[in-house]
């Protein structure tokens, strides 16, 4: 599956995708030259670091940031060049979840004004009755009870509040919702809850999801497919079994092996990273994660490698990934 | 637990913690008794509102009251009772005898301080170093969490957060504390720059030889760092052993609750969490009975009427539990 | 609007427990009842004129005495205090509206839109207000209408800066990106999002310029602007019994009483109400 064709059952499509802020000090790479597919139905699961991009990606592609250059194609046409009214109509089929439940929500809105909104702005219901309806119908979705639509978001804790944002999100219909670290907020056993809830309405009505998150585990449970972003790039990106089962990018591998592991006796070899990640403005040339790479060489420090594939299905970004792959 | 010998550095006991809010009385720390050894790492595992954080202002006496208030209990450090000191006692051993790292490293450092004068300013505090000598120590302890002494001169706001946090424990190991508190030190933090802290954390626990009282929700942290765990839920100790046994057969339905709903990297692909139904109890009307048994999958009518209270259901195992998890007479789990 | 109904309960019980402010509160209440009844509280009218009663001091029938035209002190206290609370609520009205509206536009729109609204307003600040209150007023010519206008104009640029700060504040939670991803546009954002989270702030300022405004209003009638006589306002009370200071002192001690009550009141109201509205504030 390569994606500089455009895949025929690809949902969504991004191409080459940059979005850089002119900051004072430079010019920040956010997102810089990230090309990844997502298939209808199916969980792209976006891990990474604070300040891999991974949160600017989300927000480019649903729309709520402008990209610097790039596509996004969706169900073949590019949303970046979409028409306001084309706009609105992107809307309904794409959707976004929020990480933080306390911030998220406006806190002068009962809930059941909050889960009507998209409903009221798009003119998605004919009368006051519909909406109601409409409302109650999301509630019981994601497990609110009725009782609670007159509450305010201060009154519920931080479960309540994020199944309010996932039924806001659900309300117009899309096929599409990006997660933004939807449950990284939440306490375990609500994280749980979230997770299953997530998991069984893409069971039951077909979404796809673009799952973003720092944390490998959740990531793990959720996705098809894996991209792992750094400094703005994906480093490597495979199907979950993949990805997990045999990481290839040093990073990844970093990145797995400091996953704290709830068991005993887990004794792994842990590769500890030095220093801190580099700043994303005005990047040196070359691999951006060679400061930190154990494997550098010269040309690490010259070159960008580019995402290549090293086996069916599963992409690279690594001058030494041939190398790796066979001597792990 | 409750033994009187001098292995024993932290005693609580029977410590009882309300808020008193416009919305009731929070019942936020409820008789918890827990001891922690010299040279000893536990674990203190629980979710929002259980109850450590509170517990561990309670130990250094910072809780704000009103409209907090310490109800019952004691709190023996080093064989003396925290709750009775003199002030000028207990800003004593603030900083010098017991220190606490805090989760956020943006807001727990003096952004108007250089990071070396943060350091310098706690040594000056609590001993009798000098001019030279506390400069240098300060260095020393920089180098020890693996900062370069060029940039002792710096203001936190030019560090990234794992650094930043650094500096915290460098402040808190300053005075050689017998007793470390980390509240959530690594939560805030990226997963890489995680494992780097807590590396830094396991290896000066051996070099300085502080105790540690770690407080988080994260049990593979604890794997990681800590000999002993004790496991809140609302405001109660429900759960407290040694790490090899707790792991190894979680006995409360709590503590088994908490390892199911976390995925881990090995676990089988493809399955559902298993949850807990519901939410922790409401802190100002707690449930008659066991704060858990609303939720628990295995409560029974007596579980509703009277809690159970902490007994020892293996060697050193304590559950606060009628019916503990893979014991004889309880439930098989 | 959505109606908050458990803020507006919690923010009252708060309240309730600052005595200073319930004082408050209880000081104004009864200025709103004297400037509503006026006509039926007060013993005489306030244009009344006794010239048996020239200067009185107090006494049983003129129970704060009677000033150099022989009219009754008290009656024309209470009569001033709708004058005082007209002048106050109109004034801040203005401000708050026109101040609110310019701060709103500025913060939420940015750029060049804000850089000018703040440079006009620092313009504005950068006249002592006791003088442009002055200038506008003698632009304006006398009345209660004017002066008004010209208290509320001086107060403009502190709602402007206030409103600005909290939408500054407010623009980059969250739930605004929430209401754009949803597709809803620039003034429902504002109207329905910012500006009901915005509130707290803008009340307590509201409640302390009264105060000012009413000061403002004293002033301006103690310098011959604004109102003019007969009408009674507290400002031009003070003026009028400066010849007298020696031999009436009572003259001036009255509204000047009245003056201070009402500002000190109105104070503390507005010190409560931040303390109360403070979701960081626990007791």
């Amino acid at each position: 599956m390569s994606e500089r064709t455009g895949n025929a059952d690809a949902l969504l499509d991004i191409r080459r995708l940059k979005k850089y802020f002119n900051v004072r000090k430079g010019l920040l790479h956010a997102v810089d030259d990230v090309s990844l597919t997502i298939r209808k139905g199916k969980t792209l699961g976006l891990v990474g670091e604070s300040g891999c991009g991974k949160s600017t990606l989300g927000r480019v592609v649903i729309g709520l940031i402008e990209a610097t250059a790039g596509e996004v194609f969706f169900h073949g046409e590019d949303t970046l060049k979409f028409t306001a009214e084309q706009r609105s109509v992107f809307r309904t089929q794409a959707q976004i979840v929020f990480q933080d439940p306390f911030s998220s929500l406006n806190p002068r809105m009962s809930v059941a004004q909050q889960i009507s909104e998209p409903l009221r702005i798009n003119n998605a219901c004919r009368n006051k009755r519909e909406i109601d309806a409409k409302v109650k119908e999301l509630m019981d979705t994601v497990g609110l009870a009725e009782r609670i639509a007159t509450s305010f978001p201060h009154e519920l804790d931080g479960g309540r509040r994020q199944r309010i944002g996932v039924a806001r999100a659900l309300a117009l219909d899309p096929e599409f919702i990006v997660l933004d670290e939807p449950v990284s907020a939440l306490d375990v056993c609500i994280q749980a809850q979230i997770l299953n809830l997530l998991q069984e309405l893409k069971k039951e009505r077909g979404y796809t999801y673009l799952f973003i998150s720092h944390n490998l585990s959740v990531v793990r449970y959720v996705s098809d497919e894996v991209a792992v972003m750094y400094l703005g790039q994906v480093v490597e990106k495979a199907d979950n079994v993949a990805l997990f089962g045999k990481p290839i990018h040093p990073y990844t591998q970093a990145l797995l092996s400091a996953v704290p592991v709830a068991k005993l006796d887990a004794k792994k070899e842990r590769i500890l990273l030095e220093g801190d990640v580099p700043s994303p403005i005005d990047p040196a040339p070359g691999c951006r994660f060679a400061g930190r790479c154990a494997y550098r060489q010269d040309v690490c420090l010259q070159d960008n490698p580019v995402l290549s594939e090293i086996e069916p299905g599963h992409f690279v970004s690594c001058h030494f990934a041939g190398f790796l792959q066979r001597h792990e | 637990m409750t033994s009187r010998d001098t292995s024993v550095l932290l005693d609580i006991r029977d410590l009882s913690v309300r808020f008193n809010t416009d919305s009731g009385v929070v019942h936020a720390v409820n008789h918890l008794n827990l001891s922690l050894h010299r040279g000893k790492a536990l674990g203190f595992v629980g979710e929002t509102g259980a109850g450590k954080t509170t517990t561990a202002l309670a130990i250094l006496r910072l809780i704000q009251s009103p409209p907090g208030q310490i109800t019952s209990g004691e709190i023996l450090f080093e064989g003396h009772d925290i709750m009775k000191m003199t002030e000028a006692e207990k800003r004593h051993i603030r900083g010098n005898r017991i220190a606490m790292i805090f989760q956020d490293p943006m807001t727990s450092l003096n952004p108007i301080m250089t990071v070396e004068d943060q350091i310098t300013e706690m040594i000056s505090l609590h001993s009798n170093l000098m001019g030279n000598e506390v400069s240098k120590r300060a260095r020393e302890m920089l180098a020890l969490v693996g900062i370069r002494p060029e940039r002792a001169k710096d203001y936190p706001h030019q560090f990234s957060g794992g650094m930043r946090q650094r500096v915290g424990i460098a402040i808190a190991l300053a005075c050689e504390p017998a007793l470390l508190i980390a509240d959530e030190p690594t939560t805030a933090l990226d997963v890489t720059i995680q494992a780097q802290v807590l590396e830094l954390i396991k290896d000066l626990q051996s070099v300085v030889k502080t105790s540690l009282l770690l407080i988080t929700h994260d049990l593979g942290i604890v794997a990681e760092i800590c000999q002993d765990v004790a496991i809140m839920y609302a405001g109660r100790l429900v759960e407290y052993s040694d790490i090899r046994s707790l792991y190894g057969h979680p006995m409360h339905p709590y503590t088994q609750g908490l390892f199911n709903a976390v995925p881990n990297l090995d676990s089988p692909l493809g399955g559902k969490l298993a949850v807990i139904p519901g939410l922790p109890p409401d802190p100002t009307d707690l449930p008659k009975g066991c704060s858990f048994s609303p939720r628990c999958p295995y409560a029974q009518a007596v579980c509703h009427e009277k809690a159970c209270g902490m007994r020892e259901v293996a060697p050193n195992h304590f559950v606060d539990c009628y019916f503990p998890l893979g014991v004889e007479g309880g439930q098989r789990s | 609007m959505p109606a908050n109904n458990s803020m507006l309960k919690y923010t009252l019980i708060r309240l309730r427990r600052n005595y200073l402010a319930v004082l408050g509160f209880v000081v104004l209440f009864v200025l709103i009842g004297s400037a509503i009844f006026a006509e039926r509280i007060s013993p005489f009218g306030y244009a009344d004129q006794d010239y048996m009663m020239i200067r009185q001091p107090p006494s049983a029938q003129h129970l704060l005495g009677t000033d150099q035209f022989g009219r009754d002190v008290l009656s024309r206290l209470i009569y001033g205090s709708r004058i005082s609370l007209q002048v106050g609520l109109i004034a801040v009205s203005i401000s708050l509206i026109v101040g609110g509206a310019i701060g709103a536009i500025g913060g939420y729109f940015g750029g060049r839109t804000d850089s000018v609204l703040m440079r006009i307003m620092d313009v504005q600040l950068a006249i002592p207000t006791i003088l442009l209150a002055i200038v506008i007023s003698s632009a304006l010519g006398p009345g209660l209408v004017n002066l008004m206008v010209a208290v509320g104009i001086t107060s403009i640029p502190r709602f402007a800066r206030l409103m600005r700060a909290s939408v500054l504040s407010i623009k980059g939670m969250e739930f605004i990106e929430a209401a754009r991803a949803m597709g809803a546009s620039h003034m429902r954002i504002i109207l329905l999002y910012i500006l009901p989270n915005c509130a707290a702030p803008l009340i307590v300022q509201s409640t302390l310029s009264v105060a000012n405004a009413i000061l403002f209003a004293a002033t301006l009638s103690f310098l011959g602007l604004g109102i003019q006589p007969p009408f009674p306002e507290w400002g031009g009370m003070l003026s009028d019994a400066r010849p007298y200071i020696r031999d009436s002192a009572y003259l001036s001690i009255f509204p000047g009483l009245a003056i201070m009550i009402t500002i000190v009141a109105l104070n503390c109201i507005g010190d409560g109400l931040r303390d109360a509205l403070d979701p960081k504030q626990k007791r």
